[in-house]
């Protein structure tokens, strides 16, 4: 690392006068430097939080010194009182159970379709002609957009909330995996077959680790979205959930309780995010990227 | 097209082509015509110019020639091994599970590890690729093709991106995984020296066919300074179309 570092210095002062030369070389190649000169750099202990924690700092700051209104937007300290008082008087509790069994449902069934639709579609001719394009005809099509007609379909029930959440799961997994298998080196291919690789394992050994950093990039954007169509269903003919209890909140102008809704949505958010990222760091660990 | 038959004239001859042709365009066949026989055991260098068809026929006897078309018969043995010019080791998969990839049965993960000690490689089963040197790399694939005991090992220029020291050090390397699983090897190389210190015997490919080839006679360790290495290297020099030897070795290398 350090010896790479020092000769692309070299060779990159070099174009320089030929006395600073001298003294560049000498003066910064004698200990290694900390960090690459291009590149993000280190990783900062939990930078992932810096920028929440800026965005609450404000939040507090705004509310404290009245700048915010508390009926426009509750203080922070309003909505953890609330939130917690939800939380004793036992509200809160069942509706989060319910949103989480909805997420949980509608992701692990959307994470399965979208995965199996990339397999089939990346791996065959045929099956990308016959997956492909419906796919990218639902990927412009909005959930919202859906929703009246999945209504009508499947009636009010949870069957027509898990449909709706898979949906919009299923698309960037079947995105960003079959682009990543598609990426592949066709040299492994090549490899494999000298190898003599039964199709089994091909898919097992080569395709789906392959693929993997980009099914990872799906999985991102799939707990998002899992996320956000929640909150759509939850708001509209819902009996339960944290949606239905924003929505509730809205009728009587409950300002702190529908801020203690959004604050769940981001904080679950960002923590099924968070365990995503950590699973990439682990389950990427073969890899040396600018991230490292 | 070419038949793949299984290995019913292994036990005489590992590789039997007759009247190859290969193209991938119309107006230049690359093949035109090649006969090639290869004993079980031997070690054939295969020399040749830039575009002379040396790759050509490496990826035809390995199968790997889809997108060319031509005609011809190809005998090769059933167990075939490739040993490629990048080490092709799957960055996600760590070496020993590299070296035993697609192999079935219990004793695959013990003969992968002796493979990987007789490479010189021991200890380092759990490590990345990554983390390993480009000759490492190397070793890693040479322990991958020798752990499915092929009758036919098929290297294509399997040392031209290493440094010059590394590839001497590999060719001792090679040479004596040779003598000890006698394979039938056909190794693809630019480098005249690298042919003549490890083969049996020299091909010169030209214009599709084999121009010329030379039987390797040098007893004991085969030393560059000798004269009669020196001989044969000014004998394929000019059979490559090179005057003059050994200068233009030094400039070629």
């Amino acid at each position: 690392m350090t010896a790479v570092d020092t000769e692309t210095r070299e060779t990159g002062s070099g174009a320089s006068p030929p006395a600073s030369h001298d003294e560049a070389a000498s003066g910064r190649a004698s200990k290694p430097r900390g960090k690459r000169r291009l590149g993000p750099g280190k990783a900062i202990p939990f930078g992932y939080l810096v920028g929440p924690l800026l965005l609450l700092g404000i939040w507090a700051w705004g509310s404290a010194q009245g700048w915010i209104d508390p009926r426009i937007l509750s203080a922070p300290w309003t909505v953890a009182a609330t939130g917690w008082d939800l939380w004793e008087s036992g509200r809160l509790g069942p509706d989060l159970l319910v949103s989480a069994r909805r997420f949980a449902l509608g992701l692990t069934i959307g994470v399965l379709v979208g995965l199996v639709l990339a397999i089939a579609s990346g791996l065959s001719r045929w099956g990308e002609a016959i997956v492909d394009g419906p796919v990218q005809i639902k990927r412009s099509i909005p959930n919202l957009a859906l929703l009246p007609l999945l209504l009508l379909w499947f009636g009010i029930d949870e069957r027509m909330k898990i449909i709706t959440i898979v949906l919009g799961v299923l698309i960037p997994i079947y995105i960003h995996t079959h682009n990543g298998l598609r990426s592949i080196d066709g040299r492994y291919a090549e490899l494999a077959e000298t190898l003599r690789l039964s199709q089994g394992a091909f898919i097992g050994r080569v395709v789906l680790p392959g693929a993997l950093p980009g099914f990872l990039l799906g999985m991102r954007f799939a707990v998002t979205s899992s996320w956000l169509s929640l909150v759509v269903v939850e708001q509209v003919n819902a009996t339960s959930g944290i949606g239905y209890m924003m929505l509730l909140a809205g009728t009587y102008g409950q300002t702190d309780i529908i801020i203690v809704g959004l604050v769940l949505y981001a904080l679950l958010g960002l923590g099924s995010d968070t365990i995503v990222r950590l699973i990439q760091r682990r389950a990427l660990s073969w890899r040396r990227t600018l991230e490292d | 097209m070419a038949t793949h038959a299984g290995g019913l004239t292994a036990t005489t001859a590992a590789v039997h082509i007759r009247d190859l042709h290969r193209s991938f365009t119309d107006e230049s066949p690359v093949l035109t015509g090649l006969d090639l026989d290869i004993e079980a055991g031997e070690f054939v260098a295969l020399l040749g110019r830039s575009g002379s068809g040396k790759s050509t026929l490496l990826r035809a006897l390995a199968g790997l020639d889809q997108d060319a078309f031509g005609t011809g018969e190809i005998t090769v043995p059933h167990q075939v091994s490739v040993v490629f010019q990048d080490s092709r080791l799957l960055p996600w998969q760590r070496v020993l599970s590299n070296v035993v990839l697609g192999l079935e049965g219990g004793g695959a993960k013990a003969r992968g590890k002796e493979a990987l000690a007789e490479v010189g490689l021991a200890g380092r089963e759990r490590a990345w690729p990554r983390e390993l040197s480009g000759g490492e790399q190397q070793r890693v694939a040479l322990a991958r093709s020798l752990v499915r005991e092929p009758e036919l090992l098929l290297a294509d220029e399997p040392f031209g991106a290493l440094d010059a020291l590394t590839r001497i050090k590999m060719h001792g390397l090679l040479r004596a995984l040779y003598e000890r699983h006698r394979p039938a090897v056909l190794l693809v190389t630019h480098d005249v020296d690298e042919a003549i210190v490890l083969a049996d015997r020299v091909l010169v490919l030209d214009a599709g066919k084999v121009a010329s080839e030379v039987r390797i006679e040098l007893e004991g360790h085969r030393d560059p300074s000798d004269p009669r290495f020196a001989a044969i290297r000014t004998e394929l020099l000019a059979a490559l179309g090179l005057a003059g030897g050994v200068e233009i070795t030094q400039e070629e290398s």
